[in-house]
């Protein structure tokens, strides 16, 4: 198999990222968690978090941490997406499919607005 | 579930409950013995032979959120329709190895499925866990270890825009690598018949 990614590659990449995130340093911390038990699983978090992944590609979006954790059994809600702006209480969401996914990161993470109507009531 | 690559997903997740630092993730597609092998093994807490013996009970989980574990009898009962079965191997404090075959070619087989997505959730989801994922069919191979790329990143999250692009490539492309030869054969195969 050819090697089309060299380490060389994702180190001239890495510097790139390095001067955008600085020179984005206002926009603040994100992070986005996915819960992944049995149960998310089932119900379609992984390609829930692809899709989050897909839009942070393609919106480009800096400073986000994307992270997996385990079921908190609230089964029936999954699948299950928490997000959490710096400095902000974490916004959990529920029924996340793939399409939804990417809107909570367009309008939450980017835009800074909590999409009401797809927020797990507590 | 309708992948293996989903099932492997949540192999992999009991690794991480296990506390797992490095994940082992095999996958290995015999055409000439109909065989697809499936392994995850972790150095995780690992299991006695108490709690080994009553896994495929779905009533049995470590979990305190709730009372059934349904992962491991789901994936044990996909294999064992499709002529295969799974193997269980465990000992505490040294890690846990989970073995699935199916016969490749049976009907009621589910396919393997975003094999590359489910590798890259798991490698930025997980980032403080070593992965190495590792994909053969008949003789070709591709292994994927996430330590040299952390080392290159020094630091840097993997879930930079540009960063994010080079894994979900570098993964995707080496997926399709070693499966582009397998339809190569399967054509030959048809155009031979």
């Amino acid at each position: 198999m050819p090697v089309v990614k060299s380490i060389e590659e994702l180190k001239r990449l890495r510097e790139e990222a390095l001067t955008k995130r600085q020179l984005q340093a206002t926009g603040g911390r994100a992070q986005i968690t996915v819960y992944m038990g049995t149960c998310g699983i089932a119900a379609g978090a992984r390609d829930t978090m692809k899709a989050i992944l897909d839009t942070i590609e393609a919106e480009n979006v800096r400073d986000v941490i994307v992270k997996q954790t385990g079921c908190i059994g609230l089964c029936e809600q999954e699948p299950l997406v928490e997000v959490q702006l710096a400095d902000t209480p974490p916004v959990r969401y529920g029924h996340v499919s793939a399409e939804r996914a990417a809107r909570i990161v367009k309008e939450h993470v980017i835009g800074g607005k909590i999409v009401d109507e797809l927020v797990v009531p507590e | 579930m309708k992948e293996i690559a989903l099932h492997i997903l949540d192999l992999a997740e009991n690794s991480i409950a296990a506390g797992a630092r490095t994940v082992e993730i095999t996958v290995e597609e015999d055409t000439a013995q109909d065989r697809l092998i499936v392994c995850v093994r972790d150095d995780g807490k690992g299991m006695d032979q108490r709690k080994l013996e009553r896994l495929s009970d779905p009533f049995v989980t470590s979990r305190t959120t709730r009372v059934a574990g349904l992962g491991i009898p789901l994936f044990k009962d996909a294999a064992e329709a499709c002529n295969g079965c799974l193997r269980v191997t465990s000992e505490p404090g040294k890690g846990t190895c989970v073995e699935a075959e199916f016969q490749h070619s049976h009907i009621d087989r589910m396919p393997l499925g975003d094999l590359a997505g489910t590798v890259l959730t798991l490698v930025v989801g997980y980032p403080e866990v070593h992965w190495v994922f590792h994909y053969q069919v008949d003789g070709r191979s591709f292994t994927f270890d996430d330590e040299p790329l952390k080392q290159a990143l020094n630091g840097l999250p993997l879930t930079e825009p540009e960063v994010l692009r080079f894994v979900r490539e570098m993964l995707e492309e080496g997926v399709n690598s070693v499966r582009a030869c397998y339809f190569a054969q399967e054509e030959m195969g048809h155009a031979g018949s």
